[in-house]
């Protein structure tokens, strides 16, 4: 199947969903399933072909789009893209059935909800600065509107602060973006051309940070990271999953393919800047998210400390360290996904309370099992436990640290352990609370529906098929390594 | 495949337990009791099945994880393995009798510990640092699980301490063999062990990491010390086993007899299986810290035994001191003397003295066990006296199991010590002097504890206490025999280490 697939059946659905008529308004779930069910498989077929056929030339559609500008329509697809494409349309699935619910104005919801998703796929398809630049703008009023409208604690503010995040890092990125093109002789926004351009030193000095920066703001780096807790916890369940799940992954994905071979001179008197903010936000991240009294407010800053995995496996910039910050990527954006999935739908809509004190008295081990299991798995998986997708990105990124900057591997162990910490305490409150013997009876809750299991069953199954099984996943991520994209980064030593 | 079904067959009993319709308490601990026997089967099958002249090994498995970095989910079954494994089945098969003996547990709890079991046996049977190091860690949840959630008052702080500190003692572990991942290209133990035993692994660390600036001895030091950690702190050594007595003494008995029986021999199969082989080169240097180590834990762990007023304390801080001969024994090989007869001694001391810990341990704790059950809940040294009127049987079964782990000879305990003893005082002749104090201290705390619960007075409350059951005798037959068995025959168990103990022999030769 074409991965082309994976954008229009995320628009076409947006706007299917828009047309239905309001006395039909409960069909939109339907249409937004079959939407995301649609991309999933187009990216899932698109894998399975690469692997069967790795040799081959990589899917690609190019067509001419402002040719003044020398601006294409350039879609191209290799294994790293195809695998982050996996990821959306996983997470979009699990995402619309984590909204089965959803009351109040359900076509606007799933409208927004398909065109973020839209807009993912084509960053993660395009190969044109322009157009990439274009889809990623896409991203950011859906995503304001879905948590300023169906969002919950303190949502204006949250939302706000993130739409201003967003814009002040995009701002960043079309600076750099535009002096690439221009220093590269103002003929095509071609990220292969680009790419190619040889910049002076002194250019990429400036230009590299600024452009990074941008890309590094969305993947939340310390410490331009504090949009992410906040937008994350006050955003709707189906919206948390999207932004740590996959919108987080655009900076990343941003800073790894854009950032990075535009000016990998920069990029190397930058290094170990890059690496010192990373370690700081792996440890700083998981300190801050032991504090939490909030659920969701704990996996928000353990998301902090992953994507610090991702930025860490950047900055060491060896084979090991960009195959484990992809494999990091697809890793948190499964169990960020779930985390938010159980904390925001499964307890949240049944609990009405996020407070780890509060949660104590609802005893849900006893009253809700199927969470806890749930929980309980999730939170393995997000300590990095092997057997989970989290413990492959982890030693891949620990290798890539080894060759590059040994001397900071210590602060990896240090962050693991916290993060083991953080976990089991949030997992201990909010769902094998001691029973005091006082206490009144937990009120009786629903269990849990079809929808609900089915998304915690897809999301985990795949975190544990990556970590028992990272074979076809490796083979992905480095066919999209070996893009001449990368050849400078990775042949510097 | 054999061995890929005894892998998974486990885990199968778990998930069947775990969906059977209606299964609570009573049903659930049958099918999963049921079920732990079949691993032995298998285990025989394997026995017999196994192919000749292979090298020692009885059966294997394998499949590639990331090839290119040549990580391979590698396992393999020799005789040392064969006998951790039979361990696991019958301490797991034990675990769980006991279990519904006490009328504890449900479908959660009988499929937690069925999960353990599999991640035991990978454990025993990995052959790549990767597939070992997930079973590793992946023991670690059902035993918080279990500890957690069915343990005493305590028992939350006591399970977050267990994990977070295993946890901390794995990392630093898996850091170590990353390094090493760069430096050869594979965490295959095999190879691995190879190049160490042609003294390479030093030069191809230096190589890799000069930008450094240390030495490769230096650097395959640290590596070989953040190995030992995660070792020593699931064996535990002193002074890394400040989570063992409470998670001890909190757990529910028969997780107790889970975490002693087997938990901490992973430690003690790491310390023979991967930490000997691989970091000979390093070992010499290593050995008087290691010795030192080993015997602190031998004599603290019998003095705090000593100072214990809690019947299940002090068996735990006995393990510690049961445990603690085995490093003995390890840190007087790490010494690559060139005597092999008392290495050899040795070695085969570390395999005997652990599997025969698990046993007695399991038997000791089931005797407290059957007390705690019959005073509800209580279990201080105190507690109890002038028993032996009432329940003659279990205080010759109990007594009988505390001889074994004192070390008497014809009792399997005696095997163990007397091997490592016999290498011991061959190689370290002081360290093994000063350890025989650990000999003399675990007979005064196990036979004081004897007397003050069988002997002396009857507490009134206790007049109508029952002896063992029909069923809770049987219970400890196969406990028994494998106590007086290896006791009187030792060859029985050695038979099938004898040749891995050669093996190993052939990987420490001394430096020139």
């Amino acid at each position: 199947m074409n991965p082309a697939w994976t954008i229009l059946s995320a628009f076409a659905g947006a706007l299917l969903v828009l047309l239905l008529p309001a006395r039909v308004a409960g069909a939109s779930r339907f249409i937004a399933l079959a939407a995301s069910l649609v991309g999933a498989v187009a990216a899932a077929a698109a894998c399975l072909a690469r692997l069967n056929h790795p040799a081959g030339p990589a899917w690609s559609y190019k067509r001419p789009w402002i040719a003044s500008l020398g601006i294409d329509f350039h879609l191209a697809a290799n294994g790293l893209s195809l695998t982050l494409l996996l990821l959306t349309g996983l997470v979009a699935v699990a995402g619309v059935l984590f909204s089965w619910n959803v009351e109040r104005r359900p076509r606007a919801f799933f409208a927004f909800f398909l065109t973020i998703i839209g807009g993912v796929y084509g960053v993660f398809l395009s190969r044109d600065a322009f157009l990439l630049f274009v889809c990623y703008e896409i991203v950011i009023l859906p995503k304001y509107m879905l948590i300023a409208i169906w969002g919950s604690t303190n949502k204006e503010y949250g939302a706000m602060k993130l739409t201003m995040y967003s814009i002040g890092s995009s701002a960043l990125i079309l600076i750099g973006l535009v002096v690439a093109y221009a220093a590269a002789g103002a003929t095509s926004f071609d990220l292969a051309h680009l790419a190619g351009a040889h910049y002076p030193l002194a250019l990429q000095m400036w230009a590299f940070p600024i452009l990074f920066l941008g890309f590094a703001v969305l993947a939340g780096m310390w410490p331009f990271h504090t949009w992410a807790p906040t937008g994350h916890v006050a955003a709707p369940t189906a919206a948390s999953m999207l932004l740590a799940g996959v919108v987080m992954k655009l900076g990343a994905y941003g800073a790894l393919c854009v950032a990075l071979p535009l000016f990998p001179q920069g990029f190397v008197a930058w290094q170990p800047v890059i690496a010192g903010l990373a370690v700081i936000g792996v440890v700083y991240g998981a300190l801050t998210a032991l504090q939490q009294k909030d659920l969701k407010f704990v996996i928000g800053y353990s998301s902090v400390s992953h994507m610090g995995f991702v930025l860490l496996g950047i900055a060491a910039a060896t084979h090991w360290g960009l195959r484990g910050a992809v494999l990091q990527m697809i890793s948190h954006g499964i169990i960020a996904g779930l985390l938010f999935g159980i904390a925001g739908r499964v307890v949240y809509e049944r609990a009405h309370t996020r407070d780890l004190t509060a949660l104590q008295g609802f005893d849900l081990w006893r009253t809700l099992p199927g969470s806890a299991v749930a929980f309980t798995l999730a939170t393995a998986a997000s300590m990095g436990l092997p057997g989970f997708s989290g413990f492959v990105a982890e030693i891949s990124v620990a290798i890539g640290l080894w060759q590059k900057f040994p001397w900071l591997v210590p602060a990896i162990a240090a962050g693991i352990i916290i993060t083991g910490a953080f976990s089991l305490r949030a997992l201990h409150k909010a769902f094998f609370p001691v029973r005091q013997p006082s206490a009144a009876a937990p009120p009786a809750l629903p269990p849990l529906t079809w929808p609900e299991i089915s998304a915690i069953s897809l999301l985990l199954a795949v975190s544990l098929a990556i970590g028992i099984y990272p074979r076809p996943w490796v083979v992905l991520i480095d066919d999209g390594l070996r893009s001449p994209l990368f050849h400078t980064i990775l042949s510097l030593k | 495949m054999l061995l890929l079904s005894l892998l998974l067959l486990p885990l199968a009993g778990a998930v069947l337990t775990a969906v059977w319709p209606g299964a609570h308490h009573r049903p659930a601990g049958r099918i999963a009791t049921a079920w732990s026997v079949a691993p032995l089967v298998l285990l025989g099958a394997m026995e017999f099945l196994r192919p000749t002249a292979s090298n020692g090994v009885i059966a294997e498995w394998s499949l590639p994880w990331i090839p290119d970095a040549n990580i391979h989910l590698a396992f393999s079954v020799d005789g040392t393995s064969f006998l951790f494994l039979l361990l696991t089945c019958l301490v797991t098969w034990f675990a769980l009798m006991v279990s519904s003996r006490m009328n504890l547990g449900d479908r959660a709890y009988c499929a937690l510990i069925l999960v353990m079991e599999s991640m035991l046996f990978g454990v025993f049977t990995a052959r790549h640092f990767i597939p070992w190091f997930l079973c590793w860690e992946m023991t670690l949840i059902p035993a918080y699980l279990l500890i957690r959630l069915w343990g005493g008052k305590g028992a939350p702080r006591a399970a977050l301490r267990f994990f977070i500190v295993t946890l901390g003692g794995g990392v630093a572990m898996l850091l170590g063999f990353l390094a090493m991942q760069l430096a050869v290209g594979t965490m295959d133990f095999a190879v691995l062990s190879e190049l160490a035993a042609n003294h390479q692994l030093a030069g191809r660390l230096a190589q890799v990491f000069a930008g450094t600036g240390l030495d490769g001895h230096a650097l395959l030091t640290i590596v070989a010390v953040a190995v030992f950690l995660g070792l020593a702190v699931k064996i535990p050594v002193v002074p890394f086993h400040a989570w063992l007595p409470d998670a001890y003494a909190e757990a529910p008995t028969p997780v107790t007899i889970l975490l002693t029986g087997l938990l901490s021999k992973m430690g003690v199969y790491g310390l023979l299986r991967v930490f000997l082989p691989i970091f000979p080169e390093v070992l010499p240097g290593l050995a008087p810290w290691l010795t030192a180590l080993a015997v602190s834990t031998v004599l603290l762990g019998a003095l705090a035994a000593l100072a214990q007023k809690d019947l299940k304390r002090i068996i735990a801080y006995s393990s510690v001191n049961h445990l603690g001969y085995c490093v003995l024994a390890v840190a007087a090989v790490a010494a690559l003397h060139s005597d092999r007869d008392a290495v050899a001694s040795a070695v085969s001391g570390v395999v005997l003295q652990a599997f025969n810990h698990g046993i007695i341990a399991a038997a000791l704790f089931f005797s407290i066990g059957i007390l705690e059950m019959r005073g509800g809940g209580a279990r201080g040294l105190n507690d109890f006296g002038g028993l032996r009127a009432r329940m003659p049987v279990l205080s010759g079964l109990m007594a009988l199991a505390v001889f074994a782990s004192l070390g008497l000879p014809g009792l399997s305990g005696f095997v163990g010590e007397f091997l490592i003893f016999n290498g011991g005082f061959g190689l370290v002749p002081w360290s093994a002097a000063i350890s025989v104090i650990g000999l003399l201290l675990t007979a005064v705390f196990l036979l004081r504890m004897i007397r003050k619960v069988f002997h002396g007075l009857l507490p009134p409350a206790m007049a109508q206490w029952s002896d063992l059951s029909a069923g809770e005798r049987w219970l400890f037959v196969p406990m028994i025999a494998m106590i007086v068995i290896p006791g009187l025959w030792p060859q029985v168990l050695l038979q099938f280490t004898n040749g891995d103990t050669l093996r190993l022999l052939e990987l420490l030769r001394p430096i020139p």
